[in-house]
């Protein structure tokens, strides 16, 4: 829950509400850029963040987003991350 | 060094720069007549960091005059049975579906924890984001949905930012039951502890990704101790307490950022503005281990008031104060703030394990006894 995880933003899937789709180890989930967008929000497809609870919350680079994937995969937080998306994607169920 | 000690290093994505930030860290040990039986003594507040000291034997790795102590940094550890209590007893209420972080799901409660309580035939969805909560909440307009509001200034944020959502869309059947706490205050209580001896902090990341590196100032003008906000890699850590030592030889003490590639000095603006729109601080709110400590806990302002699940049943804080005592046999308090170590406990790995939690800190993989228990015992049968 504390520790984010590296995403890539892929698509704006609604401006007024900050919304954007993001690929996070192979897992869409649709994020709130609400703390990383700038006037221009479609400068953020292709761009890598660090997601916190659905929340995108830092601009990172590739590298960064790598080396952080990694120390998480490491700790089994990556994992965990992605066991409680599934989750709630069965819990809207 | 010893050769179990490169063992473990080979396991570094860069060993290379491993070994050589904890030579420096020895020269820097010694430098400061740091020793086994007078360690200097730096407390990592973030539970996730004490997670990565155990995954990579950080600890066994060091010199032997420098000890982490482990802090109240794991949000789910820290909350008080009392607080458990109240969400089984919000999920319990006809129409509610309560929803919470996974991590939540098996802290005991003094009647049951959230997993009882979701067996027992309490609506209880765990979610990934508070934003899945909005999601239920739209989708069940007869229903009311409550969000377990957990954690530090990392998820603050989203909270904020969901209950401004939920006021823009008119939701009337979403609300948050805000835990949320700050790390600066407990510091400050740990530091005056009199019976607490810290040379330094190791700071969270992700929380200065949030607030920046300036509310830390007070530790090092008020106190005279060093902190270093810090990622999350095991060369970030090294590296991090290499800094603590090295402002400790040089008789200085300041805020310093290892983790400058994430962490702004003066934290995400968008983030700050909405914790302050939409939080106002507590008088006091109640730590497991520490008691209660002035302004540590964050409560939804009056203007928010129909999203503040406290209000909407009126539990908890808004009900007047109710003093529940913690299980008798169990240590977490102590452990909590480092008095103790996890095997220090009556119970650990008795009356208490992963499988039978009798505590929180043995529940979160971010707590110390958890983290003793998965990595310290397999690593004692390897030496």
């Amino acid at each position: 829950m504390c520790l984010g995880i590296p995403g890539k933003i892929t698509a704006i899937t609604d401006a007024a509400r900050l919304m954007a789709m993001a690929e996070i180890s192979g897992v869409r989930r649709e994020v709130n850029v609400a703390c990383v967008a700038g006037v221009d929000l479609e400068a953020l497809v292709g761009t890598w963040v660090l997601i916190h609870v659905g929340f995108a919350m830092s601009l990172i680079d590739e590298d960064e987003a790598a080396r952080t994937l990694e120390a998480l995969r490491d700790l089994g937080e990556a994992q965990e991350a992605l066991e409680q998306m599934a989750a709630a994607d069965e819990a809207l169920a | 060094m010893s050769a179990p000690a490169l063992k473990f290093a080979s396991e570094f994505r860069d060993p290379a720069a491993a070994r050589v930030l904890l030579a420096a860290i020895a020269r820097k040990a010694d430098e400061i007549g740091a020793t086994r039986e007078k360690p200097v003594h730096v407390m990592e507040i973030c539970g996730g960091h004490t997670h990565s000291i155990f995954r990579y034997g950080l600890d066994k790795l060091i010199h032997d005059g420098v000890e982490f102590i482990h802090g109240p940094g794991c949000p789910v550890c820290v909350l008080p049975m009392a607080r458990v209590d109240e969400c089984v007893e919000i999920a319990e209420k006809p129409g509610v579906i309560f929803t919470t972080f996974g991590d939540a799901m098996r802290v005991p409660g003094h009647r049951k924890s959230l997993i009882q309580a979701k067996s027992a035939g309490a609506d209880i969805r765990m979610v990934y984001s508070p934003l899945d909560a909005l999601e239920l909440a739209r989708r069940n307009p007869g229903r009311e949905v409550v969000f377990f509001g957990l954690g530090f200034e990392t998820t603050t944020p989203s909270t904020a930012l969901s209950i401004q959502q939920a006021a823009r869309e008119g939701l009337t059947n979403f609300s948050v039951f805000c835990n949320h706490i700050t790390v600066p205050e407990p510091i400050k209580a740990l530091l005056d502890d009199p019976d607490m001896r810290l040379d330094g902090f190791i700071g969270p990341g992700h929380v200065s990704m949030v607030i920046g590196i300036h509310p830390y100032d007070f530790i090092a003008a008020d106190y005279g101790k060093p902190i270093v906000v810090a990622g999350f890699e095991p060369t970030d850590l090294l590296q991090s307490v290499l800094m603590v030592l090295t402002q400790i030889a040089e008789g200085r003490a300041a805020v310093e950022n290892q983790y400058g590639r994430v962490v702004p000095e003066h934290g995400n603006p968008v983030s700050l503005a909405a914790i302050a729109v939409v939080y106002e601080r507590r008088p006091s709110f109640e730590w497991r281990g520490l008691g209660e400590i002035d302004a540590s806990g964050l409560r939804i302002r009056p203007t928010y008031a129909a999203f503040d699940a406290e209000e909407k049943f009126g539990i908890g804080y808004a009900t007047g104060r109710r003093n529940v005592p913690e299980l008798e046999g169990c240590a977490c308090g102590s452990v909590m703030i480092g008095k103790l170590k996890p095997t220090q406990c009556p119970q650990f790995g008795k009356g208490c394990s992963p499988e039978m939690p009798l505590g929180a800190l043995m529940v979160s993989s971010e707590g110390a006894c958890a983290a003793y228990w998965q990595y310290a015992g397999a690593r004692e049968a390897a030496e």
